[in-house]
Order: C-alpha cells, then structure tokens, then sequence
C-alpha cells in the first residue's frame, strides 16, 4: 500500500461525507446512526494507521510512506513520516475513537457534531503528514473552521467571544507564516519540505529601515513561523485564548484541542523552526527558553487560584507546553526527546483530565470547584482514575508525565542552568495546584445536597479512561518505546542543528553590525 | 477590412444580437417577452463564451492597433460573459416578483457586456473610452431600474455622477498622455515612455488615468460611490455590479499599465500598491460595522480590488496570473454569495439586514452550509479557493520585492475575517428569533450550492484555469 498514509488521512473525511450525504433525519435513531458511523471511521483510522506503525522503520531518518503527486500553482501533494511525525499521526489516530465515544450523551444537532470532529481528524492527520509546506498550511489552518464550529455551536455559555478570540488569534498567528513561506518559495524555488530542510537560508546580515539583523533572513523567517506557532501552542504571553476557548468548548472540544491541536505548534517548531532556521533558532533561543520558563511559573501560579476546574486544567497545559518548547530550543537530543515524550504524554494526560471534567460536568452541569467536595464517597471509581491523572499531570515517576519532565529538563539543564531551574520549581508548583484541585473535589466529607445522589462512572466512560491509563502507564515504565522510535530522526536533526550553528560567527556579526 | 471585422467578430454579433432583439421586441410584446429576452440573452452569453474560449489563437490587432484579440482579453471576456449570464439567470425570479422585469434589463446587460469586451481589448485611449462609456451608460440605467424607489434612483444618480466625475478624470489622464507621448495607441505610448524615466506630462497622464481607473474597480480612495450604489439598487444589479464589470474594469487596468506602459513597471507599482494597501484596509475595517449585507459585500469587494491589485502591482506575468485567477475565483465566490441574498426574504419581501440571518442553520441546512463555505472561503481560509486566489498574489507580491505588501496584505484579511465570521455566526450560534425564509428557487440554489461546491472541489486543480490564465498573463506581459 503505497499511499497508505493518504487512505489514513482521508478515511474520517470519508466518514465524514457518509454522513452528511446519506444520514437523514434528527430522531433518537438517526442520532445513534451517526454516532456509530463516526465511531467506525476513527476506529479503522486507527487500525489502518497501525500498518503505518508497524511498516516503520525507526532506523531510517528520512521520510517514509512517501507519496507525491502534482497539484495546482506548483505546489506538490508530497506526504511522508519521520520518526518525529509518526507518533503524533498514531496519537491522533488513537485518541479519535475515544473522543468520538465521549461524545455518546450529546443530543444537539449529532450529525453536524460528528461531521465536524470527522473533518478536524483528517485535518489533524493532514498537518502530520503534510510535506508539502502550502499542503501543511493548508491544513493547519483549515482545523481552525470546524475547531470554530465546535466551540461556537456547542460550546457553553460565552462561547461566541471564546469562538472569535480562538480564531482570530490564531488566524492572525498564521498569516505571517504564509508571508514566510510564499518568501522560502521565492527563495528556494520549492516548497517541497524535505528539500528545504536541506536549503540554507541567507544568514547574512540584513539590513531592514535602518535596523540590522542578526542572522537576517533566517531571523525574520523564524520570527514570522513563531507567531504562528507560538499562538498555537500557546507560549506565553499570547496563551490568553487557550483558557476561553478551553471552558467554552464542550467536552470533546476541549480533549481534541489539549491533546492533538496544541501539539501542531511543538511539530511546527520541529519541522520548520529548528531544523529550517538553526541559525535563527540558535539567536532567538535564549528569548524563547525564558518565555518557556516564565510560562511554566506564571501559568502555574494562575492556575492555583482558578475556580474553574477546566480553566486550571487549560492553564495547567500551558505550563506543560512551556516544557516542550523549552526542551524544543535546547535543541539537543535529550531535550527534543523529552519535548516529543512530553507532547504525546500531555495528549492521553490532559485528554484523560478534560474527561475527567467532563464526566462530573455530565452528572451536575457546572464546573465550578466550589460545587463539588467529597466525590470519593459515591464516586470511588471515579476518584481513583481522576487520582491517577493528577499524578500523572504533575510528573510522578512511573507515569509518562514524569519522563517528558525529566528529560527537558536535563536537555535544558545543559544549555542554560538557571531557566532549567526555574523550570523545575515549576514542578513544584504543578503539584500545588493539581493536588489541591483533587482535594477540593474529591476529598472530604460529602456535604453538598446536590451530590447526595451523584453515580459513579458508567460502563461507558470506564472503557474510555482505561486505554488512556494503560498507555500512561506504559509509557512512563518503559519510555524507550517512544525514544526509539524518536531517538534516530531527532538525533540527525540535532546533528544537522549543531552543523549550521557551527558554522555560523554570531560574533563575526555583531561586530559587523557595531562597525554600522 | 475583413480580417479587421473578424477578429472584432464576437464583439459585433453581440452588439447586433442587442439592437435586433431591442426593436424585435419592442414590435411585438414588450415585457411580456422579457423572460424570453433574459433567457435568450443568457444563452447568446453562454454560447459567445464557449465562442471565444474555443476559437482564436495567439494575438490578432484590428484597426491598426486600436482592438487586440489576445489571450488575455478572452481569458476576462470568457470571465465577463459566464459571468453576466449567471447574474441574469438569478436574477429572473426576483425581478419578475417584485414586477420589475422589464426586457430592456438583459438587452442593457447585453450592452454593457459589449463595452466590456472593448474594454478589455483596448488597445488604444479612444477604443478604452469607448468600450468604458457604452458599459457605463448601460450600468448607469441598469442602477436606477427600479424608477418608484428613491434608493434605487439615488444610487443611479450617484452612480451617473461619479462615473462621470471619474470619466472626466480618466479623459484628462488620456489627454495629457497624448499631448506628451503624441499617440494614442498603447503602443505609441511604450515607445514614447522609453526605457528611461517618463517625462513629468506623462507621468500626470499616467496618475489621472489611474484615478479613473481605480473609480471603476472601486478602489479606495475613490470607492465611495461604492456601497450606496449596492445598496440602493435592486439585488440583482447589485449583483451584477460585483462581478463582470470589476473583471472588466481589472481587466482594463492591467491592460493600460502593462500595454501603455510596461516599461515604466516602477512609476506605476506604488500607484497600485499603494491603492491595494488601502483597498485591503479599509474593505476590512469599514466592513465590520455594516449590519446590511449588501453593504457588507461592497465593503468586502473594496476589499477583494485591493488584493486584485496586489497582483498587478507586482508588475509581472505571474502578477497578471494570479490577477486572473483571483477575479475568476472572486467573481464565482460573488455570484454564489449573491444568490443567497437573492433568496433572503420575509414574507415574500427582500430583507437583507444581517441579523435577520439568526439560526437560519437549523432551518436551512443546505444554505447554511453552502454560505458557510462561501464566507470562509472569501475570508481566505484554505481549503477553500479563496486560498488560493490570495496565496497566488502573495507570491507575486513577495516575489517582485513587494513583501511589506504581503504582510499588510494578510493583516487586512484578518481583520476582515472577522465580519465573514459575523454572518456564520448569526446563521450557526445564534438564538431563533426571526422568521426570515430563504426560499430558494431551484435555480438561485443551484448557483449557491455550485458555487460553493466548486470553492471545495478546486482545490484538486482550479479547474484548469491555471494555464489558460498564465497563456493570458505571457500574452500582456512581454
């Protein structure tokens, strides 16, 4: 099968089109229809991406899968994965069907539902496998239309300002990495990914309305892909709409956005940013090491005092992400490791979390931590998974959320000691705040008239945490599963990093820029 | 003589269809055949355009110079008259319900279409004023059509006057060129600009007939006339003003700069650009307070122009390219947006305010979604094509060394992605209140739906306009 990768991405769109072409009606019938439809489209999504899994070779640091076929304006359709992409296409693929079963309660307007989550899998998968640059924009962006969609048309109660903000934001973030691509075009001629990532762009001193830059076009090359990405991560400081759109969006909303839409920015960066611009990268690191840092504390701190459980969770993924970046711009083989652990780690964690919301914003439709208290009394079952995942959020070893912690940090800790420990009082604070959301919640005395009779977790939603826990799980105890499948494409693309920075006198040209 | 004729051909059998069926019809039942008329004239449009498409090859000049049949004047012809036949199919059902469909009204479009066609062929100031007059004496009567109503009358007045404010503007630009470069063909002209820098007249000739120009394609600064002229008269005209008179007008434009003075690319890029700049801005941010969608769309036209223009301020053939592609993109996106409003009404009476819009989704499903693809689409979000049309000047811009044009190119599509987003929010996220009905008639919904299935399915290969528009583009741009 030599366009496999092609039969994954577009499967939920088929999926999708099933649905909206042939499902008729609105009636409890039509609603389980669709529901089992969208539920079978991401299921073989994930059995057909295992192929892709299983057909990898981790040895081979250049693209595999690879399929390219003429398209229109001189683009290419080129998709392929390396062992930095494959892992987020079987994280998406993975992740999918449970998103699509926790939707199983929802009874507005189903179909639209699941046609959007359908639409937004196969953009997901497209942004991964993507290597064609305008191909990859195209669906990086086009995520943002069913994304607006979700949290517009089945979000809470401000979820119209939360719907703007989220796309506007990120809209904005993006079209200045259009203008930086359309230039790499004109520069390199193509905008075939593989053959940019072997392009040197200009390092030369560039002389802009008077103000001269180091590592000219490779610095404003990267400034404009920062944006973009730096809004979809979110970095701090422009991480204010991730905590909107988080609250308003509904349940699944929120899983798919934490697990799987924040991590095209950390790929972005390592598809583009690092390996793209090393000599921009290497100039800008030490900016982009302390946002992390600062992100890490800042967002932490204001996550202790939300109320909102899912906004402390939101802001909790902030911080989180501020690891991955850190570990990212490092750039060294621990630190990228740790960044990619980190990213597919935070994916079943925060994912496993904003379910845990969802499961008690289910039974008492609100979300506010003052409403619970003493859960573990009825709920034990429920106590013991949303127990779990707390750990696993703040970094305990033998979970996955540990691994990814550790290793940017010790990736960091070589290149810049104090944002490293700055970072990890971030631990720290992490759990402060996750333990003190678990005890507000869950812990004490049932006291609260409106919980008296709250149930545990249906069948349902326990077959949905428990792949989630075991993958935690295995990750944590036996994290060379990912590094190895990891560890030779990111070695390479350090390898290549620690070339053209080599190669390139910082010194050289500030004095030059000092002899203007 | 005979060679002069054919190659002007299309043009005069269109004229003559116009004043044949004019008195034809004036002798036998008047309005009673206009359905007929409007028919008759949307399949003698579809039929020239499959004329032109197919016949003709490389460049032909008639009249020593004056006319030019080249691929670039069909590629917009083709563009024009698909257009203009669209426009007068949708237009029939409201016309004829609000008893306003008289048979001069697609015999004048007929007309117009013929000016348009001159327009973009122009190979001479005389043959660009004329075909530019006989279009706009046509749309100046087509404005006020619906004589009862005070809007309708204003927005022809307006139209008449500034049109003629802008004609004048664009004769004196013609005049000062010809006292300075002593010709009136394109041609002359090149050879009088030379290669080295123009002399100070025409330089003055060159900016008035910008001016003039950019009144046409409704250009900011000279876009006032613009949404009041949208807004008073009757949809379908509004309609029609959107879509084949800017390609012809765009048409026109990259015709006199790149023919007229192809070889004073660098006095006239900051013109344009500077237009685009402006076009792009204030389309966005004035669009965002409208609460009417036919003001909206005129804003967002302004909008569009001004990255039309971004293509031709690059000053290359792949400037021109994208130009093409994006008026053609431009113009289906229009015609589909257009249909929709068409289609917006309140017991049977138009409504366009926007908010009357609110929860249309679960009522019209369909609609909805095909809107929802359109707005998107014109807002410029991938996949749709209005990617597209927009990556392609983008990369004529960057690629003529115009980067800080790109940048505040898709700054200003933020901003106006905004109100793109107002309108799918009415129709998705909001609250059922109004009973507005969108009662399509099969035909108004096939050109809604059309349209936005084509901004989907482009994206597999832009239908193959991309080689006939960059044969256009090589053929103005040598």
């Amino acid at each position: 099968m030599d366009n496999l990768l092609s039969i994954v991405t577009f499967l939920p769109l088929l999926g999708a089109l099933i649905l909206a072409l042939f499902l008729r009606g609105d009636d409890e019938a039509a609603q389980r229809n669709a529901k089992w439809v969208a539920l079978w489209a991401t299921a073989a999504t994930f059995v057909f991406s295992i192929f892709i899994l299983t057909g990898f070779d981790a040895s081979n640091t250049g693209f595999q899968f690879v399929e390219e076929h003429t398209w229109l304006m001189g683009l290419t359709y080129k998709m392929g994965v390396d062992g930095i992409s494959v892992l987020f296409v079987m994280l998406t693929t993975f992740l999918m069907p449970l998103v699509i079963a926790s939707c199983w309660g929802v009874t507005h307007r189903v179909k639209e539902y699941m046609i959007a989550f359908l639409l937004l899998e196969t953009l997901m998968l497209g942004v991964f496998c993507a290597l064609d640059m305008v191909l990859f924009y195209l669906f990086f962006e086009a995520g943002l239309i069913p994304m607006f969609l979700i949290i517009g048309i089945w979000g809470g109660a401000n979820r119209i300002y939360a719907s703007f903000k989220f796309f506007l934001y990120t809209f904005l973030g993006s079209v200045l990495m259009l203008v930086a691509m359309v230039t790499m075009y004109i520069e390199a001629g193509t905008t075939d990914i593989p053959t940019l990532l072997s392009f040197e762009f200009d390092s030369a001193v560039l002389d802009l309305f008077g103000f001269h830059i180091l590592g000219g076009l490779q610095t404003l090359l990267f400034l404009a892909f920062f944006a973009s990405f730096a809004v979809k991560m979110p970095m701090w400081p422009v991480h204010t709409w991730l905590p909107d759109a988080h609250v308003q969006a509904p349940t699944a909303g929120s899983v798919v956005l934490a697990a799987i839409l924040l991590k095209m920015g950390g790929y972005g960066f390592l598809r583009f940013s690092l390996p793209m611009f090393p000599v921009g990268s290497e100039i800008l690191s030490p900016l982009v090491l302390w946002m992390s840092a600062i992100a890490i504390v800042y967002t932490s701190l204001v996550a202790l005092v939300q109320e909102d459980m899912k906004k402390l969770i939101a802001y909790s993924s902030v911080a989180h992400m501020g690891f991955v970046t850190m570990g990212i711009f490092a750039a060294n083989q621990q630190g990228v490791d740790g960044a990619i652990f980190q990213m597919i780690s935070h994916g079943f964690i925060s994912g496993a979390l904003f379910l845990c919301v969802g499961v008690i914003y289910d039974r008492m439709h609100t979300r506010d931590i003052d409403a619970y208290g003493g859960l573990v009394n009825r709920m034990p079952a429920y106590a013991l998974v949303f127990m779990f995942f707390t750990m696993a959020n703040v970094g305990l070893p033998g979970t996955s959320g540990f691994v990814g912690e550790f290793l940017t940090i010790i990736g960091v800790f070589q290149v810049n000691t104090w944002v490293a420990m700055v970072a990890a009082t971030g631990v720290i604070l992490s759990a402060g705040y996750a333990l003190w959301l678990y005890r507000r919640v869950v812990m004490g005395d049932l006291i609260k008239e409106s919980l008296k009779t709250i149930t545990d977790m249906t069948r349902l939603e326990r077959a949905i945490f428990a792949p989630l826990v075991v993958m935690t799980l295995l990750l944590g105890i036996y994290p060379s599963l990912v590094t190895d499948i990891i560890g030779p494409s990111v070695s390479a693309l350090v390898q290549n990093y620690d070339v053209a920075v080599s190669a390139f006198d910082a010194a050289a040209q500030t004095a030059e820029i000092a002899a203007h | 003589m005979t060679a002069d004729i054919n190659t002007m051909l299309p043009e005069i059998v269109l004229a003559l269809y116009a004043m044949v069926a004019l008195i034809a019809i004036v002798y036998t039942g008047k309005d009673a055949m206009a359905r007929l008329s409007l028919w008759m004239t949307s399949i003698v449009f579809v039929g020239m355009a499959a004329w032109i498409a197919t016949s003709g090859e490389g460049t032909s000049v008639a009249f020593g110079g004056m006319f030019v049949d080249d691929a670039f004047s069909r590629f917009a012809k083709v563009t024009i008259l698909l257009s203009a036949a669209a426009v007068l199919l949708m237009s029939e059902e409201y016309m004829t319900r609000r008893d306003l469909l008289r048979f001069e009204y697609p015999l004048l479009v007929a007309l117009a279409a013929v000016g348009m066609m001159v327009m973009v062929s122009a190979g001479d100031l005389m043959a660009l004023y004329m075909g530019l007059e006989l279009q706009s004496l046509a749309l100046y009567v087509v404005a006020s059509l619906r004589r009862d109503n005070v809007k309708s009358t204003e927005a022809g007045l307006k139209y008449f006057v500034l049109g003629a404010l802008s004609s004048g503007l664009l004769l004196y630009g013609a005049s000062l060129t010809y006292g300075y470069a002593g010709a009136t063909l394109f041609t002359g002209i090149v050879d009088a600009a030379g290669d080295g820098p123009m002399s100070l007249g025409l330089i003055f000739g060159l900016v008035f007939l910008s001016v003039g120009l950019a009144f046409k394609v409704s250009a900011a600064p000279f876009h006032m006339w613009t949404p009041d002229v949208y807004e008073g008269a009757p949809t379908p005209v509004t309609a029609f003003f959107a879509t084949a008179p800017k390609v012809a007008a765009m048409g026109l434009f990259a015709r006199v700069m790149h023919d007229a003075f192809g070889t004073s690319v660098a006095d006239w890029q900051q013109i344009v650009a500077f237009l685009a700049v402006l076009s792009m801005f204030l389309g966005a941010i004035a669009a965002i307070g409208q609460t009417d969608i036919k003001r909206l769309m005129a804003y967002s036209s302004i909008a569009h122009m001004g990255f039309a223009l971004m293509g031709l301020a690059a000053g290359t053939a792949l400037g021109v390219q994208a130009m093409l592609i994006y008026m053609a993109i431009y113009v289906t996106m229009n015609i589909g947006t257009f249909a929709f409003i068409l289609s917006m009404n309140k017991e049977g009476q138009p409504v366009t305010n926007i908010s009357s819009l609110n929860s249309l989704a679960s009522r019209e499903p369909v609609q909805a979604l095909a809107m929802l693809v359109l707005m998107f689409s014109l807002a410029g979000v991938p996949p749709m094509l209005g990617f597209f049309g927009k990556y392609g000047v983008l990369v004529a811009a960057v690629d003529a060394g115009l980067s800080w044009l790109a940048i505040a190119g898709v700054i200003a599509s933020v901003i106006g992605a905004f109100y793109y987003l107002r309108i799918v929010y009415f129709m998705y996220f909001g609250e059922a209140q109004d009973d507005i009905s969108v009662k399509a008639t099969p035909v108004l919904k096939l050109f809604l739906v059309g349209s936005a299935a084509a901004m989907l399915l482009g994206v597999i290969n832009l239908f193959g306009i991309e080689a006939p528009a960059a044969l256009a583009a090589a053929s103005l741009v040598n």
